[in-house]
């Protein structure tokens, strides 16, 4: 069959210079399709769908890495091509996926330095398509409202382009966790930037297809068309899954409401409580603030310039030469973080920051949860 | 009071943004310069002029008063710094850069020749087109006069579309006054210039005090500055805006009027390492010219 040629699953790798105009970029995924397609397929496909993939690509899944001190799985995301490390039933990982594409460490440039020239190489760190095999809808979410600022404001950042517009996403739906509040920030369910988004609905697999790749992948299982029965299956799952979400954000007003409690004493409180210590930032899927470093190469014949990623919440993020720091107190930086989520973004881009995944909250090493700083911050008690 | 509203021109400013601003291969370009002098001001900073290599990008490189570039020495550091000379230079700058962190301790050793890298040019600029006709009062405190070198050469290039101008600069002592070299010529293009310090030393003979001292002193003179027809550039640390700012405000220039440069820290001057936000402004993108009601509405500007 046509079909099992290998090259038919290997995945196109979009080099920089083919899509240099930034305007095709915004919201690069929305335009791939018209319309969502739905298909069904039994279980048992699952994994020879993952296994040809497998063959010619690199794909990222959650899988378990150990126990927490509670004893409970730990997971993340991790290069894999055995289908049975996968666990597509995670509740979460520690870490967001975001080191595929915004690298906690990630070189720049690098320069060659020849007497008293030098020639400065830009290199974008992505050389071939990853699929992402098992993504919730709040980490898609994280990558659309990523896009916003990345790619769809002025000076569109190559080396994330390079790397979002080579992520083959399959999204997989999951089960609200007690720290889950993505509905509250209208990321429970994603419309766009993926392929194609799986739904467990008991006897099979319910799948939207989103891009034309993923249309075709699909070729290589069997799938058919969904009857009554399975929308109605689907819809039930729904239903149940969004009877699950137990913690809630109220978001009404949020951007006045911030601005009026600018002042307020309450962030003093969550500022004593907090270690500044960037834990929050570290674990956020949309966390993109960084800072650039030089160092000299040891044989001195060339530099690096270096991008970390780093937190508003860590003590010198605002320090300028000569040691004027513009936050110096850590409510004051906490404050802030809240406020470029919930109210900064919201202005720019009708929605915030913050897709309510969770992830800060439960690796706070005070226990600074987002539902509770907002409460506070509306005056409700907790 | 002038009621009438501007009209805004979007045709012209979309022209004028696009260029490098959407072209991902650009992000991480930099035109490579080299300092062709280092003029030594004071014992802690020093002009230096920068010219990029290439003549055609030297000719294309376009940047407005109040505008910021990125300077980069490899394997040191990279850090923005106000472009500090006349916009009809082109790619010939003047950055004026203090000795105070890592980068400019480097600089401060550079030698005739060294090859930097340049982005930019970043950010927005004092809207001196906007000023044609008007009176423009020009306040700096110590650095402060490094970026309102740029409006001010400019206001001498095109001296007859301004009615009155002045600068009022303040310096910490008189051995701390920057560009003594030009300040005769700044007064022989018809620009008021009055200089106070903090602390003086015998040799001087000037004013002593705070920069609102003399601006104190012209509200009392009612000087033909402090009427709806004066626009304001105050630049300075942090400290001074409140202070001069609200005395311009009592003394009647208009909020919308005046304007400041925020300096913050920046890593990459394209919004995008969010180092420099203000509340949740770029100063990079946004700034890094704010006038005075913005700069009152942003959380934490001054």
């Amino acid at each position: 069959m046509l079909y099992y040629k290998n090259e038919a699953y290997g995945l196109t790798w979009w080099r920089l210079n083919s899509i240099t105009d930034a305007n095709r970029y915004y919201f690069p995924f929305r335009n791939k399709s018209e319309s969502m397609l739905f298909r069904v397929f039994e279980k048992e496909e699952l994994k020879e769908f993952f296994d040809i993939l497998a063959v010619r690509n690199t794909i990222v899944g959650p899988v378990e890495t150990g126990l927490d001190r509670n004893g409970k799985p730990m997971y993340a995301f991790v290069q894999t091509s055995d289908f049975s490390r996968l666990r597509l039933n995670y509740t979460t990982t520690k870490l967001p996926a975001k080191r595929y594409f915004l690298p906690y460490r990630e070189n720049l440039a690098s320069f060659r330095v020849n007497g008293t020239d030098w020639e400065k190489i830009v290199d974008y760190n992505c050389d071939r398509p990853h699929i992402f095999f098992g993504l919730h809808a709040c980490d898609i979410n994280a990558l659309n409202r990523l896009d916003k600022v990345l790619l769809g404001s002025v000076y569109p950042m190559p080396y994330y382009a390079v790397k979002r517009k080579n992520m083959f996403i399959i999204g997989f739906d999951c089960r609200p966790q007690p720290f889950c509040f993505c509905r509250s920030m209208g990321a429970d369910t994603a419309l766009h930037g993926f392929d194609m988004f799986i739904t467990d609905i008991g006897a099979r697999y319910f799948v939207e297809v989103l891009s034309a790749a993923a249309y075709n992948l699909l070729q290589i299982v069997n799938t058919r068309a969904p009857e009554e029965a399975d929308h109605l299956q689907y819809m039930r799952t729904v239903e149940e899954k969004n009877k699950k979400f137990s913690t809630h954000v109220d978001t009404t007003d949020l951007t006045k409401i911030l601005d009026m409690e600018f002042q307020s004493d309450i962030w003093k409180q969550w500022g004593d409580r907090c270690l500044g210590c960037g834990s929050c930032s570290n674990v956020c899927p949309t966390c993109y603030c960084y800072g650039v470093e030089e160092t000299v190469d040891i044989d001195l014949r060339g530099a690096k310039k270096v991008k970390t990623l780093y937190s508003c919440n860590v003590v010198d993020f605002a320090q300028v030469a000569g040691g004027h720091n513009f936050r110096p107190e850590r409510h004051i930086r906490l404050k802030y973080r809240y406020y470029h989520k919930h109210r900064g973004f919201v202005e720019a881009y009708e929605e915030s920051l913050c897709v309510g995944c969770g992830r800060c909250g439960e690796a706070c090493l005070a226990g600074i949860t987002v539902p509770e700083v907002i409460a506070s911050v509306r005056g409700e008690e907790t | 009071m002038n009621t009438e509203l501007k009209f805004t021109d979007v045709i012209a400013q979309s022209r004028e943004e696009r260029r490098r601003k959407h072209d991902l291969s650009k992000f991480e370009y930099s035109y490579k310069a080299e300092i062709t002098s280092v003029h030594r001001l004071t014992d802690m900073e020093s002009l230096y002029r920068i010219r990029i290599i290439d003549e055609l990008e030297r000719n294309a490189f376009a940047f407005r008063p109040g505008q910021f570039l990125m300077l980069e020495a490899p394997g040191i550091g990279e850090a923005p710094f106000s472009i500090s000379s006349s916009p009809s230079a082109h790619g010939d700058v003047e950055l004026c850069i203090r000795t105070v962190g890592n980068l400019t301790s480097f600089l401060s050793k550079a030698f005739r020749g060294m090859r930097v890298g340049i982005r930019g040019p970043f950010g927005n600029s004092f809207p001196l087109e906007e000023m044609h006709g008007q009176n423009i009062l020009l306040i700096a405190g110590g650095l402060g006069l490094a970026p309102l070198r740029a409006p001010i050469a400019y206001v001498q290039e095109n001296r007859n579309l301004f009615e009155k101008v002045a600068i009022i600069y303040g310096a910490k002592t008189p051995s701390q006054i920057l560009f003594t070299f030009q300040h005769d010529m700044w007064r022989k293009d018809d620009i008021e210039l009055t200089i106070i310090v903090e602390k003086a030393d015998q040799s001087w003979k000037g004013p002593v005090g705070l920069i609102t001292k003399i601006l104190e002193q012209m509200a009392s003179e009612r000087t033909a500055f402090f009427d709806q027809n004066t626009s304001a550039i105050v630049c300075g640390p942090p400290v001074m805006f409140k202070f001069v700012c609200n005395m311009l405000t009592e003394i009647g220039i208009p909020m919308h009027k005046m304007f400041v440069s925020l300096e913050r820290r920046m890593h990459c001057g394209m919004g995008k390492c969010c180092r420099c936000n203000v509340g949740s402004t770029y100063t990079c993108l946004t700034g890094p010219v704010f006038d005075y009601w913005t700069v009152m509405n942003l959380k934490e500007a001054i």
